[in-house]
């Protein structure tokens, strides 16, 4: 190696290690002391480089020698990443524990992304002589048993031969040449994480992202591509959101970043995902999921790594063409991290002692989703859809790491507290949240679930809003001061807040709510509604209403399977009013 | 072994150490005072030729003349064994009792490694507290960090003291090991804590490392840190079940602030320093269960909330890390009901893991679910009925009302010497819940209502 690669540290603070390094480039990936830390160059002043060191930097010395890669910090993308778990640079955490000996991760250790020993079936699909453009799918892999690897080329030109068979990831399975240069093709490719994956075109939200929570599809919509944060105190929920999200959303790939969360959270998700079975498949979620685990105590730099991790690999799958959910739990630590190097860089901080390029990261990060035509000669579509947690001080969200999400972020799901100690799960704020999808999802739902819905959603809630203002009186004069009218306008949001709103994670029915159940059970309570407005009109009191049977048979009808009950229910709740106006 | 006399800088705990060469970062000092007295610090900074150097204890004497620094190689250790139980030490680890030194089977880092997550096992065994608030609302489990969030002149000691004495796993004859370090407290309440665990003979099996209110505030960082060091060799390498108790989290904060500012550094929200979310991580995330270890580490950190404030940066980035709390409150207290475990702002995350059939009981869930939303509901009708009268309610709603009443008094009001089994917090449970009309019980399911509401509540 020439000698321009080598240098030593000339001072260490922390993750931070400055370096004589000449000739080192920005964000190449270096090997810092004797011990080999995993480091990447962030600042170069002269010929000092400054450097983030990925693991604890305790007993480093001045003097230690300090080795360039010459590479960017980059992702290794083939055949074997699903199902693994890795930490922030993207190390494989079941190897780091075989080769450590046990249950701490030890420092220095290295393993690669994937696995070099591992025959996978390689399906050519093109032929000898074809012509191909970057991104042409070469052929594929059954990675598992839900989801089949398609092996993109990473050049343009022509195949000089390509077979299908049994190979690693590092066979060569062909090569191609383009302008009298000859590439070899194997299965994997790196890709620099800071940098996105290029497509040709991006389009606008048009499809809604189906995660079977009533009150995120009906009332507050996520699109295919789109973005969306969920800002709320702790104990509010934000995981259990982030996880029904990750477990019940109508994506072919689920990428999982625990950004500097709880180590016991994370081994939650791992030992659960493996058993949660996939709706539609019948086989474990976990084939088609990718989870980067790097808890709050793990060094903080990888932790800074861990969210471009996550949605390079994220964007690899949406060029095969497919629907990617990204979630990253959660976005402050992530900002956080950002914080604590800017300060050991003795960086200028902006507001709050956040570095003054957050507001631009942020920004880039959530640019990276989006449904697009996937980069390649042929047509193909994927999506990348991203969800972040924010974890606000104190749950107030006028601090920068929530402003600056909201303002690039399309969905805004508000989690309170409030709701949280009363066990209202999920504990979303139905008067604070917002979407901004929802115009353009409207033609879907007319034509997908039925033209009523989405009126029947602007009622529902309008009522809602109504609510809060008739709890203001109530709060004063009480609810029997109301007129019958209000009351029973109580009376129907209770029951839309109890019976349509909450949701129980926990409960098989329940857990993940189909479209068309959403559209049942909203047209159930909406039709609760206009029977007991018409009989109040006729002068029926609202205390016989009130006392109807058929009111706990809808308290209960989140626990229906079949569309025949709601039929059934429809004509009780009929029955039960038709009986009362006879009276 | 490298020693120098070249201190150029003194200020406030830090000592600036010139012309070194070979320094390790946060490899530990010995400075020798000119009067022979010998302290030790920890290097924070380390470039070609300067250290700074952070002392542990008063930094008064320390000269840049008559002073030597020897710089020990190695970064801070603790030497380890079973001797340790049953033994006082100090906050940096001597023997604070007038016994023997330890002899150590090995000496470990202190800072310790992180937890491969994928190692861990789910913490979702039981820990029965004899609390009915945490038993039943948030429930304690194995492996789990559960903080109690109090504050000044709140019974937070007798509780944390209550919990060590009652605590077990129900049907396994397996003992706690306790391993209790105390930041920054006052030797009153040390000796509180002390006569406690010697009166229930709890201190056989104890190891205490304290750090007392007059003790060196530098030491605050360090005494955490040997406490878990302690507790991950009792469980995993000993496979004992440590229950770590660590007060006051509240000190080791103000400890930490006061070396950010000395060292001069950018200050995040109050002018606590920006990692501290990092720093505080690395002790909380120290409870676990791990793979191939009988053991499991159990923390229990209580912090003191100034002012009462959630927001603030102490308890806000503790609830980050930790999984739940255990919120003390004021007006419990003052309504003069012990111990006063705010069931609504507590927390506990790891508790559908822990009970259920075979753990506790099928209805535990139902149960706590249901009482959390008709103590919610009853409070919130409190301030209403302070408007318009209990008059004006309605039927259901003073049912409610009574609810509330009832459930602070019965349930939550207990004794501390008071150990009540789940069964009993449960049946405890259901005797309230009878105060609704049975359609109000949404939360539970519809056969365990005759199966489990064997007794109706009488006021």
């Amino acid at each position: 190696m020439a000698a321009k690669d080598e240098g030593h540290i000339e001072r260490i603070s922390g993750p931070v290690v400055n370096a004589y390094l000449p000739g080192a480039r920005l964000y190449d990936v270096v090997r810092v002391g004797e011990a080999k830390l995993l480091g990447e160059i962030i600042k170069i002043v002269g010929n000092t480089s400054v450097i983030q060191v990925y693991e604890d930097t305790s007993g480093l010395r001045p003097n230690e020698p300090v080795e360039s890669t010459n590479q960017p910090l980059s992702v290794e993308l083939g055949p074997g990443i699903l199902t693994s778990i890795y930490d922030g640079i993207q190390r494989p955490l079941a190897v780091i524990e075989e080769m450590a000996g046990g249950v701490f991760i030890t420092r220095g250790i290295n393993a690669p992304p994937l696995d070099r020993k591992k025959i996978w079936e390689f399906k050519a699909t093109v032929k000898k002589g074809a012509k191909v453009k970057v991104g042409d799918v070469l052929g594929t892999v059954q990675e598992t048993d839900l989801i089949e690897h398609r092996i993109m080329s990473p050049h343009e030109g022509k195949i000089d031969d390509i077979s299908s068979g049994s190979f690693t990831i590092q066979d060569v399975i062909g090569t191609l040449s383009h302008e009298g240069k000859k590439y070899p093709l194997t299965m994997v490719q790196r890709w620099f994480v800071r940098k996105s994956r290029p497509v040709i075109e991006k389009f606008p939200p048009t499809i809604p992202l189906i995660t079977g929570q009533r009150i995120i599809d009906t009332f507050f919509p996520i699109a295919k591509g789109g973005t969306a944060c969920i800002p709320g105190p702790f104990g509010s929920g934000k995981t259990v959101t982030q996880q029904s999200l990750a477990k019940y959303s109508d994506t072919q790939i689920v990428v999982y970043i625990g950004c500097g969360e709880r180590g016991n959270e994370m081994t939650d998700v791992l030992k659960e995902f493996p058993h949660l079975i996939d709706p539609k498949s019948g086989k474990p979620l976990m084939m088609r999921t990718v989870l980067i685990a790097n808890t709050s105590n793990m060094p903080v730099a990888a932790r800074e790594a861990s969210i471009y991790t996550g949605v390079t690999i994220a964007e690899y799958f949406r060029d095969m063409g497919y629907d990617v959910a990204l979630m990253a739990d959660s976005t402050s630590r992530w900002a956080e991290a950002m914080r604590e190097i800017g300060g050991r860089l003795e960086e200028m901080p902006g507001e709050e002692g956040y570095p003054a390029y957050l507001a631009r990261r942020l920004a880039e990060f959530y640019e990276r989703a989006g449904r697009v035509r996937c980069l390649a000669g042929e047509e193909r579509y994927g999506s990348v859809s991203i969800i972040g947690a924010v974890s606000p001080p104190g749950g107030d969200i006028s601090e920068p790491v929530s402003q600056n999400t909201l303002r690039v972020t399309k969905v805004f799901l508000a989690l309170d507290a409030s709701l949280a100690y009363r066990r209202h799960f999920p504990a979303i704020n139905w008067l604070k949240s917002y979407t901004l999808y929802a115009d353009g999802l409207e033609e879907y739902y007319s034509e997908k679930v039925s033209t009523d819905f989405t009126k029947m959603i602007k009622n529902a809630m309008a009522l809602l809003q109504k609510e809060a203002e008739l709890q203001e009186v109530v709060q004063l004069v009480g609810p029997d001061a109301l007129p019958e009218k209000e009351q029973a306008v109580l009376m129907v949001t209770k029951m839309l807040r109890e019976d349509y709103l909450q949701q129980n994670a926990y409960s098989d029915v329940d857990a993940r709510c189909e479209l068309k159940k959403q559209y049942n059970m909203l047209k159930t309570i909406t039709r609760f509604g206009e029977r007991t407005n018409a009989s109040l009109d006729l002068g029926v009191q609202l205390k016989r209403i009130s006392e109807l049977k058929v009111k706990a048979t809808i308290g209960r009808m989140k626990e229906i399977k079949e569309e025949k009950e709601f039929e059934k229910l429809a004509k009780d709740i009929d029955a039960s009013f038709d009986d009362l106006l006879k009276r | 072994m490298k020693e120098y006399k070249t201190i150029t800088e003194i200020a406030g705990p830090l000592v600036v150490v010139s012309d070194v060469s070979g320094v390790g970062y946060n490899e530990i000092v010995e400075i020798m005072l000119p009067n022979g007295e010998r302290r030790k610090g920890q290097v924070l900074d380390v470039s070609k030729n300067m250290a700074v150097v952070q002392v542990f204890g008063p930094t008064a004497g320390i000269s840049t003349t008559q002073t030597t620094v020897r710089f020990l190689g190695e970064t801070m250790r603790l030497g380890l064994s079973t001797e340790m139980l049953g033994r006082v030490f100090t906050g940096l680890g001597e023997p604070r009792d007038k016994g023997p030194r330890v002899i150590p089977k090995e000496r470990v880092d202190i800072t310790g490694l992180p937890i491969n997550p994928f190692s861990r096992e789910m913490p979702n065994e039981f820990i029965q507290t004899g609390i009915s608030t945490v038993d039943a609302m948030n429930t304690l489990v194995r492996g789990q960090k559960l903080p109690i969030f109090s504050g000044a002149g709140l019974p937070h000691n007798q509780l944390t003291v209550q919990i060590a004495r009652q605590a077990k796993v129900r049907g396994t004859g397996e003992k706690f090991a306790v391993v209790f370090a105390a930041i920054g407290i006052t030797h009153e309440e040390a000796s509180y804590f002390m006569r406690d665990f010697e009166k229930t003979g709890a201190l056989e099996n104890a190891v205490l490392f304290l750090n007392l209110a007059d003790d060196p505030s530098v030491e605050r960082i360090i005494t955490p840190r040997l406490a878990l060091t302690t507790a991950e060799y009792l469980a995993y390498e000993q496979g004992m079940h440590v229950l770590t108790l660590i007060t006051d989290m509240t000190n080791y904060c103000e400890a930490l602030r006061e070396i950010s500012s000395a060292r001069q550094e950018v200050p995040g929200r109050r002018g606590y320093p920006g990692y501290m979310y990092t720093d505080l991580s690395t002790i909380y995330e120290r409870a676990g269960k791990v793979k191939g270890s009988k053991g499991s580490v159990t923390q229990i950190p209580v912090l003191t909330m100034p002012g009462d404030d959630k927001t603030h940066p102490i308890p806000d980035l503790t609830g980050y890390i930790t999984e739940g709390q255990i919120l003390l409150s004021r007006d419990l207290h003052r309504k003069n009901i012990y111990p006063p475990v705010d069931p609504l702002p507590s927390l506990s995350r790891l508790m559908n893991s822990g009970i259920g059939d075979k753990k506790t009981r099928e209805d535990h869930k139902g149960v706590s679910d249901q009482l959390y939303a008709g103590y919610a509901n009853g409070r919130d009708l409190r301030s209403l009925s302070a408007v318009v009268g209990e008059e004006a309610l309605s039927a259901t709603d003073r049912r409610y009302l009574r609810l509330a009443d009832e459930f602070e008094k019965r349930f939550v009001q207990q004794g501390p010497y008071e150990n009540r089994d789940i069964e009993v917090t449960l049946d405890l449970g259901w005797e309230l819940l009878s105060l609704l009309p049975e359609e109000e019980l949404k939360r539970v399911k519809r056969e365990h209502i005759p199966k489990y509401m064997k007794k109706k509540y009488t006021l």
